[in-house]
């Protein structure tokens, strides 16, 4: 009865006052925009540092225990692997070597602005761990050809399918040498320090990496992890902390500690989730500070309601209400208005919505109304029926 | 000042004493209220006792501070009596809560103020039928009262009006169905003329005393204009804080009205 009663005035006040409840609700619809697309860039970037690592279908990375969890930092050679093989539990390791280079456009460069795709250049060995699941094309014929496994984002940004041959220019001593790689694959999600990925075998990477003018022993194979799938059953971590203890000067992290350690990760999120803080904060004063205002302007109705008999529940009840829809009519305009805009996107934007993240970010919003709205509540409550006859305690 | 003859034939009509057996709707008993200044003790109300039958209509006058609001104000359970009780509808209000003096009040009193007496985003129906509500009480007959209600006080025509449609005295009269609507026991307004020019004065306090009359309520009216009080039963005369005197004879109280001593 009394909820009935609320949220009749509660409406009744806002149908009545549209322009005044629509401005409110709009300024919480920008924040819910901005909100979201913090969230949505927050993600996508960390998705950009994270995404190949996230998913090499193991559970460990060994580092060089030197490196201080950093991959460039961290070189083997090819002797570490049998190393890492032997440890009891391990059911299969893989080479895994990260470098860049470019991809030049398809057809040729057109322009002098026409400098080609940056990608990340990951090596890897075929059937191994770090190795790609692809979603079209065969995946790699060899562990030596001259093919390689594009990342969506990369076949996107370059317009290469599977068939095409595709040439990635790196500079090698003082010149830009060319190598041409038939395009054998595309696997889902494979960005690596916010550029796509192009995958090849490790010894083609060897090949076609950008490198120095002296290399130190041209004639072995360096990369910068081992990735580790255990066998079934196989506590990952115990599993780290034998081959810790087994294999000299490594350190085994899981995927999670690997990718947080990519330089610029974990500094790109908590700058993020502070403007999303800061800008929830603000959705709580501006919603606030509305709401007080609108308070203070009705004191005399409240108590004119309270000497007439409306208990202090009723008015706490449509006071509540009413704050409540106004944020959520202004979340959900908000929602559907970053949904239509995020479609118009062409898919090269690094923002990316996904579920949890904006299901956070709407939580937050929801109570911004209502946390803003606490102020108001109190000096709603604290209005005395006396103050109808103009008298006051 | 002269008063329309309309308003003199119209008041003649009403019969100024109700007709009822049953018990005064109203009892004060020497209601006193202090407040405390520093070591000073100010007496707004000392000692005022008094009675209201059903369908008897009250003005309460006096001049500026004499303690008007603050009796009006414990008579309508606002406000706690520092000595004294209050009894309304053979119940006792000063030993109540404050939620169940909320109760007490939606249920029992009918209320029109000086400001803030209607809300701007209901309509002229809806603030009457607001009474209702809060009561629990939305029948169809009851809302085709308040209909009916609001044709008596000429408003049957703006029944879907914002109250900021309405002038002054047309709002004050959507307030009196408001304080009828739920058939209380006792009526209460406070100054309900103050903001009306002496015409629409005139015709509110006139259609507030017929409408006390006919359902039988007891109304009280607290008002600082003595020419107001010509269609009352009874005048309460305050001075600084004391019933200074009760006046009930028709003759004194149109003497009264008309600017006697
Ligand atoms: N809250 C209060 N504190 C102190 N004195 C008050 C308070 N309220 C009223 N008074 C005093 O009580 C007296 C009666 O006031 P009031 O009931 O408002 O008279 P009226 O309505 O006749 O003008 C005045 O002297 C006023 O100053
Ligand atoms: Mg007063």
């Amino acid at each position: 009865m009394t909820v009935l009663l609320s949220a009749s005035l509660a409406l009744k006040e806002m149908i009545r006052n549209v322009g005044r409840f629509a401005s409110i609700s709009a300024v919480i619809a920008l924040i819910t925009v901005l909100i979201l697309f913090l969230a949505g860039l927050g993600e996508g970037l960390a998705l950009g540092n994270r995404q190949y690592l996230e998913s090499v279908d193991g559970q460990l990375l060994v580092y060089q225990d030197t490196a201080d969890v950093q991959i460039a930092a961290s070189q083997f050679d090819r002797s570490i692997i049998a190393s890492v093989r032997r440890v009891e539990g391990v059911e299969d390791v893989g080479a895994v070597a990260f470098s860049s280079t470019v991809i030049e456009p398809l057809g040729g460069r057109q322009s002098s602005e026409d400098a080609g795709q940056r990608v990340s250049l990951i090596g890897v060995e075929p059937g191994r761990p770090g190795a790609p699941r692809v979603v079209q094309g065969s995946g790699f014929t060899s562990s030596s050809g001259n093919e390689v496994v594009l990342g969506r984002q990369a076949a996107i940004r370059t317009g290469a399918s599977v068939g095409d041959v595709i040439t990635v220019r790196s500079t090698q001593g003082a010149v830009d040498e060319r190598y041409d790689l038939r395009v054998v694959g595309i696997a889902d999600g494979q960005q690596y320090q916010i550029s796509p990925g192009a995958l090849v075998p490790l010894i083609t990477f060897d090949r076609v990496k950008p490198k120095g003018e002296v290399q130190a022993d041209p004639s072995s194979l360096v990369f910068n992890l081992v990735a580790v799938r255990a066998e079934p059953g196989v506590d990952a971590e115990v599993l780290g902390e034998r081959i810790e203890r087994e294999v000299r000067s490594v350190e085994a992290y899981d995927l999670v500690t690997a990718y947080e350690n990519v330089p610029g990760y974990t500094a790109q999120k908590s700058t993020v989730d502070t403007q999303t803080g800061f800008t929830l904060v603000i959705g709580i004063l501006v919603v606030g500070g509305f709401f007080q205002i609108q308070t203070l302007q009705k004191l005399g109705q409240i108590g004119m309601l309270k000497a007439i008999g409306a208990s202090n529940a009723t008015i706490a009840i449509s006071t509540v209400l009413q704050i409540v829809f106004t944020n959520l009519i202004g979340v959900t305009i908000g929602a559907l208005g970053t949904a239509a805009l995020a479609a118009t996107f062409p898919a090269t934007v690094p923002i990316v919505f996904r579920e949890g993240n904006v299901l956070v970010a709407v939580g937050g919003l929801l109570i911004i109304g209502p946390l803003g709205g606490l102020v108001a509540l109190r000096a709603a409550l604290r209005v005395e029926p006396l103050t109808a006859l103009g008298l006051a305690k | 000042m002269t008063v329309p003859a309309s308003h003199d034939a119209a008041a003649s009509t009403f019969p100024n004493t109700p007709a009822g057996v049953t018990g005064p709707a109203l009892v004060a008993d020497g209601v006193t209220k202090t407040y405390q200044l520093g070591d000073q003790t100010i007496y707004a109300v000392k000692d005022v006792s008094l009675e209201v039958q059903p369908g008897e209509f009250v003005a309460l006058v006096g001049p500026s501070g004499s303690g008007k609001t603050s009796l009006l104000a414990m008579l309508a359970g606002l406000l706690r009596p520092t000595e004294g009780y209050v009894r309304i509808a053979d119940e006792e209000i000063g030993s109540m809560s404050d939620r169940a003096l909320t109760r007490f009040r939606r249920r029992n009193i009918g209320f029109t103020f000086q400001a803030n007496n209607l809300l701007p985003y209901l309509t002229v129906l809806e603030n009457v039928t607001l009474m209702l509500s809060l009561n629990g009480r939305t029948t169809p007959a009851a809302v085709d009262w308040a209909k009916e209600l609001l044709d008596q006080l000429g408003l049957g025509d703006r029944l879907r009006n914002l109250p900021s449609q309405l002038s002054g005295g047309q709002q004050q009269r959507v307030s009196i169905a408001r304080a009828l609507i739920h058939r209380p026991a006792v009526v209460l307004a406070d100054e309900p003329t103050a903001s009306l020019d002496t015409e629409r004065a005139f015709q509110v306090v006139q259609t507030f005393a017929q409408l006390v009359h006919d359902n039988r309520r007891a109304g009280i009216m607290v008002t600082h204009d003595l020419r107001m009080v010509r269609y009352v039963d009874k005048v309460v005369q305050m001075r600084d804080g004391v019933l200074e005197r009760v006046v009930d004879a028709p003759e004194e109280i149109r003497a009264l009205s008309e600017g006697a001593p």
